[in-house]
């Protein structure tokens, strides 16, 4: 396969390079069996993680995955650096830029940020989110989970339920799993389904709808994101969690169809999911951040700094 | 039986292979007169079926207990960002215990010596065996390491190769026949 620069987004990908990411992504996951869980593929490269906006599980993930192929890690400080001063992006990829960083794994909250900084450096950008829009390792890591369990993603049916509107993560995984072959559906309130929606994904307002008539076999949770409480997209976070939570009864149901569940971390316990599903016995959400080292390895191995 | 276009002359036919086969096993054998367990690991990918056919000889014709194992060296590579193509991952399967193992590696042909290396790095992140040792079916000059095959097969001399020629292996398993043969580099555009 021909190495690319960057990792943008899920749609700019051919169906072979998901394959090759994807596959490659076995092998990076049988590592963590070894004594030695570490390969030294990018031994003398470097990694920059530039973060805009907060993250914990998505930044370790990248740094352990750069770990474990042997590339030096380095996390660039957005709190207490210039660009509080005022700095642009585009002036601190330039100082990256001089530092000759390899691949640089950018969080932003404007939408595009991760194709900005691409232009203007020679190191490979992945996008690890960027506003609404993308984040296509998250994508890449939830079809792997998938395909683990179910062999073949084609004809399975996803439902993903919860803040479809704001979320980057329903775009680029629903967009994958639907290239992959899967039937995708949203469950979300009216004020949280977008306006433009792809034409093959049903909609549904309701749990009891979406389980009769869409008949999941799996049910991916999205994060109800507290900052947007303000927001009055949804009247208060008890209601949220009655109307399109996993409550008890709904697991109950989960339970006896033996269906997986998902969700992309990190969870808000008593919105939207409780206490009991964070148990359940089919949730994949331990599996889904191993996996995510996997893949994102798998991703590093394939980017080749100024390819093209 | 397919003629491989590129193909410039045979070094060994598919009996001269099974005889070679038949000389290693025995020199391992001997080698190895006292010990009854022993891991034979191919390298990706020819040198798997290598290592399968050799085990299969000592199981039947020598008793021996063999465990086998395989290494893709892809990630141990010293040249991946030189590469035009990322190569795809086949996955290294070492399902026994490396730990005071006596382990053999297989590969069908040895040439710098680079590859050897990977495989022996790799190899040496599963656990500490008790030895590693090299077998080879060819043995070619050309080595840009310091490393050498405990067990040939066959040797190819300096004198036998061209500049553009390399040595080819191919097994029954992997490719419906068994040969050595010489086949001709293609010719790089101007």
């Amino acid at each position: 396969m021909k190495p690319r620069k960057d990792l943008l987004d899920i749609a700019s990908l051919t169906d072979e390079e998901i394959e090759f990411v994807l596959s490659n992504a076995v092998p990076f996951k049988d590592l963590f069996k070894r004594s030695v869980k570490k390969v030294p593929t990018l031994r003398g490269r470097s990694v920059l993680t530039l973060f805009y906006e907060p993250s914990t599980r998505t930044r370790s993930s990248f740094e352990v995955a750069a770990n474990r192929l042997s590339a030096d890690v380095t996390n660039f400080d957005v709190e207490s650096s210039s660009v509080v001063k005022g700095e642009s992006v585009v002036d601190t990829v330039e100082t990256l830029e001089a530092m000759r960083v390899d691949y640089i794994v950018v969080r932003h909250k404007q939408s595009g940020t991760p194709n900005l900084i691409a232009r203007s450096t020679r190191a490979s950008v992945i996008n690890a989110g960027d506003g609404w829009h993308a984040h296509p390792t998250q994508a890449l890591l939830d079809a792997f989970t998938l395909r683990e369990k179910l062999k073949d993603i084609r004809g399975a049916r996803v439902v993903i339920v919860g803040d479809i509107q704001h979320s980057r993560v329903a775009r680029s995984t629903s967009l994958l799993l639907r290239r992959l072959g899967a039937q995708v559906a949203y469950l979300a309130p009216g004020s949280l389904m977008p306006r433009d929606l792809p034409p093959d994904v049903t909609t549904f307002h309701s749990w009891d709808d979406v389980l009769t008539n869409f008949r999941p076999d799996v049910v991916y949770l999205l994060r109800v994101q507290m900052e947007r409480q303000g927001e009055q997209f949804f009247p208060s976070l008890g209601e949220y969690h009655k109307l399109f939570g996993l409550t008890d009864a709904r697991l109950q149901v989960l339970r006896e169809r033996k269906l997986w569940l998902m969700h992309p971390g990190p969870v808000n316990r008593g919105v939207e999911i409780t206490d009991a599903g964070m148990n359940y016995e089919r949730s994949l959400i331990n599996e889904q951040v191993e996996n995510g080292i996997a893949v994102r390895m798998s991703v590093l191995y394939w980017l080749r700094p100024g390819a093209e | 039986m397919q003629q491989p276009p590129d193909k410039v002359r045979q070094i060994l036919s598919a009996e001269q292979v099974a005889r070679c086969l038949e000389d290693l096993a025995s020199q391992i054998a001997n080698r190895w007169a006292k010990r009854k367990e022993l891991a034979l690991v191919g390298v990706h990918k020819r040198g798997v079926p290598f290592s399968r056919r050799l085990a299969d000889l000592l199981t039947t014709k020598y008793g021996k207990s063999v465990v086998l194992g395989t290494v893709d060296i892809t990630q141990y590579r010293d040249d991946l960002f030189t590469l035009a193509e990322v190569p795809k991952l086949e996955g290294s399967d070492i399902g026994f215990d490396v730990e005071d193992a006596v382990v053999i590696l297989c590969d069908e042909v040895i040439y710098t010596g680079r590859t050897t290396r990977a495989a022996l790095e790799e190899l040496l992140d599963f656990g500490r065996p008790a030895c590693v040792e090299l077998a080879v079916l060819v043995n070619r000059p050309g080595r840009e390491l310091p490393i050498h095959p405990d067990y040939i097969g066959a040797q190819v001399a300096e004198g036998d190769l061209k500049p553009d020629e390399r040595v080819s292996v191919r097994f029954v398993e992997s490719d419906g026949w068994d040969e050595v043969f010489i086949r001709k580099l293609p010719t790089q555009p101007v």
